[in-house]
């Protein structure tokens, strides 16, 4: 198991960061209840985290207990019937999903599912009827449709079923759905306390980390505590024991992107053009998305460049990312 | 077993008002709707505006006031669509033409209210329904025009600062929580005119200040608000402009960074930065009008989808420019 996942606290009791989150959350799910949820902030710096710890919270140990399933939905949509695939998360209690991920459609997935949940409502010995929670990943990625779609929905199920919806930009979300939860924000880890939790696992793992070292692997996290925790267990594999100066590796594609600045500051001519658009593909084809590229180039640019050029790249990077959304809009 | 969960009303159920009247500070749309509850004649209406100011409590409102005493009546008078339910052409058209279907009888009067001769369909979010599914809703031979134009229509404005207090006042008293005049107003800003939020808001600081143990009387403070809220610390918006001033791209950039790390959503960041703006006293209205622009801009870029970084690191070189006074358009001779 990667030390990401190894070293995922269970428990709102155990978080290293977030402990004052944690504890009002702890407090607002006491009496059984809990109102919908918007967690939002920089990937990486632990929502997820602290969702399913919530989870556990409230349902006890069996909330980690899910089972993975490939699941079709069939949508009867009037003229035709639609065949919806996508992975869930379940246990007992609750279920996960990310309905961005079938596209423009999700739509129909966030209503299906919904009514479904509501329908099968847990019901105790005593008979009394208790809720179940519906976790919904990217919700910044849901089409416009899907998120209207849940506006009402929220209201009139809110008896059966809760949502804890998790996103980078609450900006994208629309309001009337912000407005129905109780917002959360998880700010991204200071470098000091990606320090103190690099630290409690180099110890967990029996490790001696030279001075510095932690603060080095921090230093270039980003403030994402799940990148830190990476490329920490990247340099143990590389070379252990460590060394004061030990390398700290990027990642393949931001090393990429480097090559790309360098590229670019180079030469300007049309040829180096088609070079560069050639290696933009090949990242493309590789899965990392536009808007990630265009920042890490901007990143590795202003590295390179003079003050009044500066302005000039970050509008045009701004402007192009925005149209390369707006074109993926399309597509989908 | 796991252990079972109780489900309890949330407060913005539990305190959604029940009759028109009740419907605060929508004063002209309660007292049209009054009238009209009166008579039997009723026209089509359409509600809007922004979220959490009563259009779906007054739409219920209306259809438990006209037949709400009589249950049975109930169902076969009263349809609500909403977006959430699949509102495709076919269910649409069937779900109203079925509705549309059963006769009515002949008016009778009912607890103070006429029963009117005729049903109510809620369509909830109109306008996120399909296109395809509007259009099918104007083949309807009652509905002939588009729907907006058929409809009497009823603008939600956000709710006041007064009427918000108010209203939470007295949710306060039936809760037994106290609120102090700073706490309050502070409420009302950061709701900014959406009482849902405002009451959800309430009833989380209700369980993480005040705990399990529930004190009748005890109080929750403007600084437990302001932590729970994500509104933006005055400080952290202060340094960004500072930076802007000093007109060193890589300080406003680090400033940036530091925003997006700490989860602040970049459109409040916009409308806290903004406020800043028209408040400083040292600059032209000349670069003030400068900025508001590129503020504007970026704004809507963010509900296109834009992101966030991007757009706040465009906006940090478009106000440093305009301060430092350099030009606004980049010179591409050379
Ligand atoms: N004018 C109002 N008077 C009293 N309570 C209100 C008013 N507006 C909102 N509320 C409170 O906020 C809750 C949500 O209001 P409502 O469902 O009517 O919002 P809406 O205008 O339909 O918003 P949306 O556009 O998000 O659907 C209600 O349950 C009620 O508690
Ligand atoms: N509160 C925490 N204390 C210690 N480690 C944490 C905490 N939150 C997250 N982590 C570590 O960081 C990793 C990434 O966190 P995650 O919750 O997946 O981030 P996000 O959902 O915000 O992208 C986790 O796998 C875990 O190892
Ligand atoms: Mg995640
Ligand atoms: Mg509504």
């Amino acid at each position: 198991m990667l030390w990401v996942d190894k070293y995922r606290p269970k428990t709102l009791d155990q978080v290293m960061v977030h402990q004052d989150i944690a504890l009002n959350l702890k407090k607002l799910v006491t009496e059984q209840d809990c109102p919908h949820l918007l967690f939002y902030g920089p990937s990486g710096s632990g929502k997820k985290t602290l969702i399913m710890a919530l989870l556990r919270q409230v349902f006890g140990p069996g909330a980690e207990k899910v089972k993975v399933e490939n699941r079709t939905w069939k949508i009867d949509a009037g003229s035709r019937t639609i065949d919806l695939e996508l992975t869930t998360l379940s246990s007992a209690n609750h279920v996960e999903l990310s309905p961005s991920d079938v596209g423009f459609q999700d739509r129909y997935i966030v209503q299906e599912i919904i009514k479904e949940m509501a329908k099968n409502r847990p019901i105790d010995i005593k008979g009394k009827r208790g809720y179940k929670v519906l976790v919904l990943n990217e919700v910044d990625k849901l089409s416009r449709e899907a998120q209207h779609s849940l506006r009402r929905t929220m209201e009139k199920y809110s008896a059966s079923c809760r949502l804890i919806l998790c996103c980078n930009s609450s900006s994208k979300v629309i309001e009337a759905i912000r407005s129905r939860c109780l917002n959360v924000k998880i700010n991204a880890p200071t470098e000091a306390q990606i320090v103190k939790v690099l630290e409690f696992i180099g110890k967990k793992e029996g490790l001696q980390l030279p001075s510095g070292f932690a603060a080095r692997i921090a230093e270039k996290s980003n403030r994402s505590l799940r990148r830190a925790i990476l490329s920490f267990e990247t340099c143990r594999v590389q070379q252990y024991p460590f060394t004061t100066n030990q390398a700290i590796p990027p990642m393949d594609w931001e090393e990429y992107v480097s090559e790309i600045a360098s590229d670019i500051m180079k030469e300007q001519s049309p040829k180096r053009l088609f070079q560069v658009r050639g290696k933009l593909y090949e990242l493309l084809t590789n899965c990392i998305p536009p808007e990630i590229v265009m920042k890490r180039l901007l990143y590795e640019l202003l590295k390179r460049l003079d003050a009044e050029l500066k302005h000039e790249i970050c509008h045009w990077a701004a402007y192009y990312a925005l149209a390369c959304s707006v074109c993926n809009l399309f597509a989908a | 077993m796991a252990p079972m969960l109780q489900s309890s009303q949330p407060w913005v159920e539990k305190y959604r008002p029940k009759q028109v009247k009740d419907v605060a500070h929508q004063d002209e749309v309660v007292r049209v709707l009054t009238n009209t509850l009166e008579t039997t004649s009723c026209p089509h209406m359409l509600f809007y505006g922004p979220p959490g100011t009563g259009k779906t409590t007054t739409a219920l409102a209306i259809a438990h006031q006209l037949f709400g005493t009589r249950p049975e009546l109930y169902k076969s008078r009263v349809l609500e669509l909403n977006a959430s339910d699949d509102r495709g052409i076919n269910v649409v058209r069937t779900k109203i033409k079925d509705f549309a279907a059963i006769a009515v009888g002949s008016a009778q009067r009912l607890g103070g209210y006429p029963c009117p001769p005729y049903k109510i369909i809620i369509l909830d979010e109109a306008d996120s329904m399909t296109e395809d599914a509007q259009a099918s809703l104007f083949r309807f031979s009652w509905i002939i025009e588009p729907l907006a134009s058929r409809c009497a229509k009823f603008r939600f404005k956000p709710l006041s600062e007064e009427i918000m207090s108010s209203r939470i006042l007295h949710i306060c008293k039936e809760e037994g929580l106290n609120l102090d005049a700073e706490a309050l107003s502070t409420l009302s800003y950061i709701s900014q005119g959406d009482l849902r939020r405002a009451i959800t808001y309430l009833q989380a600081l209700r369980k993480t200040v005040l705990g399990a143990a529930r004190l009748f009387g005890s109080s929750i403070s403007s600084k437990d608000l302001i932590s729970v809220s994500g509104v933006i610390p005055q400080d952290v918006v202060e340094a960004l402009f500072t930076a802007c001033r000093s007109g060193d791209f890589d300080l406003a950039n680090k400033e940036v960074n530091n925003i997006i790390a700490e989860g602040y959503p970049v459109s409040l960041s916009l409308s806290q930065l903004f406020d800043v703006v028209v408040e400083a006293e040292d600059i032209s209205d000349e670069q003030k009008a400068r900025i508001c622009k590129c503020l504007a801009e970026a704004d809507k870029c963010l509900v296109d989808g834009a992101d966030e970084y991007l757009q706040l690191l465009n906006v940090a070189s478009h106000v440093m420019r305009a301060l430092c006074d350099m030009p606004e358009e980049f010179n591409y001779e050379s």
